[in-house]
């Protein structure tokens, strides 16, 4: 998964042992380290801070009840992540379901209310002013209009530079459904944003302009 | 080639695309193709400032802080690392030992004298509990390919109860495993290894799956064949507890072979 988590995997295993055998403040560890990363992929997966921050404990209450089953040799960053995925997607149909209580329309799980993630706009952070509004605004809302599972694939794959096995097994699909996945997401963005970007300049990012097609993510 | 499709496009940028270098050639030669790709690099970019508020350092502790309370008491037990589901194993072998302690009672058999018959004496008390754990993970196996969603047709199917066995099931098959590895039982540890993976696969699935999502799990556990090597190997793992179970103790006042008293 990410290479920030791959860095400390021997630290960390280290950390579950510890915690394992009765250390409390080994898992102290284990949270400081990743909640920011975790905090960024479940902002990104739903696109609300509120929403974000109880992913993220969540993920980690969930991680510390499930520590047992943790493999040694297995990344603890790259099992809390899947976790908090299937956190904010639990999240996410749960909202549905509530959704569809309150409203008539025979909407899919694919194809969730937009409705819920347009919460997301609600609270702009700073460096949204840095962005043309219109950008910014188009983004937040082609985000919100994939399915939850395009955009998991997305952010997984973009932003966190996970491997299609890796997004399969926590979207619980096959590759070739998660690389058309995958695809759709990228296709969806794109029709959502190209007309837009035609017009405007790009707020030059911190990623390099083309990229050697190894993946979304620099 | 002919003009790459979108799809082959975003394959290729994600570096997925099978025809990479005949797509890398042609992006090469058309500029039109180029300027498509540079088009939908320019939206990833675009995506890429798409605001993430930031966290402060201390965001880790305060998240510590939140949950520290809401993490399950930890008793002295912890202190051995053993998880609190491990105990039903440890149970479960505390079981098997004292019924082969009244079954040796009834019907005595020879004191393990050497490390050879010790080691008999293990294998078996293994296999009635491996034995008993492929059994159990059958079962649940079976309900949860035979899982039906509600009534209407989009309903998600709980799987819940299924979890927590598989759960349940994930500590004891992991002791197991090692055990076997221990033992050199290669061909047993590789199934409990796969049977694992399945365990772990249905232990960190969302607890509501629409029908979709498990078929995709039944998909899996078909391509793998899991269940019938579970079946297979519980058939063999019986089979060999009963050649391992150790002869009735003789007579030895009489000493004759095969007279039992």
């Amino acid at each position: 998964m990410s290479r920030m988590i791959e860095s400390t995997q021997g630290s960390d295993a280290a950390a579950v042992e510890r915690t394992l055998a009765g250390d409390p403040d080994a898992y102290r560890v284990l949270v400081e380290r990743h909640s920011r990363n975790l905090f960024r992929l479940a902002y990104r997966m739903t696109g609300n801070e509120q929403d974000a921050e109880e992913i993220v404990q969540d993920a980690f209450l969930r991680a510390y009840r499930k520590l047992g089953q943790f493999e040694s040799r297995a990344n603890f960053g790259t099992w809390v992540y899947r976790i908090a995925v299937n956190c904010a997607l639990d999240r996410r149909r749960k909202r549905s379901a509530e959704e569809r209580h309150r409203a008539s329309p025979a909407d899919d799980d694919a194809d969730a209310p937009r409705a819920i993630e347009q919460r997301a706009s609600a609270s702009p952070a700073p460096d949204r002013l840095a962005l043309s509004a219109e950008l910014g605004k188009q983004i937040i809302s082609a985000l919100d209009a994939l399915s939850p599972a395009e955009r998991a694939a997305f952010v997984m794959r973009h932003w966190e530079g996970c491997a299609i096995e890796e997004i399969a097994q926590a979207l619980h699909l096959r590759n070739n459904a998660t690389k058309n996945t995958v695809f759709r997401a990228v296709q969806k963005l794109r029709r959502a944003l190209e007309p837009l970007l035609a017009k405007e300049p790009v707020t030059p990012g911190t990623r390099r302009a083309m990229p050697a097609a190894q993946g979304t993510e620099s | 080639m002919t003009h790459p499709s979108e799809e082959q496009l975003v394959g290729y940028k994600l570096g997925e695309a099978h025809d990479r270098s005949a797509i890398e050639e042609h992006l090469g030669e058309c500029s039109e193709c180029r300027a498509s790709f540079a088009r939908l690099e320019r939206v990833l970019v675009a995506m890429d400032s798409m605001p993430v508020p930031e966290r402060g350092e201390d965001y880790g502790r305060r998240v510590w802080q939140q949950i520290a309370p809401r993490l399950p008491q930890r008793s002295p037990w912890w202190s051995f690392g053993m998880h609190p589901r491990r105990w039903g194993v440890v149970a479960a072998a505390a079981a098997l030992v004292i019924a082969a302690f009244f079954l040796g009672r009834r019907h005595p058999v020879r004191l393990p004298t050497n490390d050879q018959s010790v080691q008999q004496v293990r294998e078996r008390i293994l296999l009635v509990a491996v034995g008993d754990h492929l059994d159990r993970s059958e079962m649940m196996l079976v309900e949860l390919t035979n899982a039906e969603p509600g009534p209407a047709d989009k309903k998600l199917v709980n799987i819940s109860t299924e979890q927590k066995r598989a759960e349940d099931l994930l500590d004891e098959n992991r002791l197991y495993r090692e055990t076997a590895l221990q033992q050199g039982d290669s061909a047993l540890a590789s199934v409990l290894d796969e049977l694992e993976r399945v365990l772990l696969d249905i232990a960190h699935s969302p607890e509501e799956l629409t029908p979709a999502q498990l078929e995709k799990i039944r998909q899996r556990m078909e391509a793998h064949g899991i269940l019938f090597k579970v079946r297979v190997v519980g058939s063999e793992v019986r089979q060999r507890e009963r050649s391992a179970t150790p002869v009735p103790a003789q007579d030895n006042s009489t000493n004759q072979k095969g007279k039992h008293t």
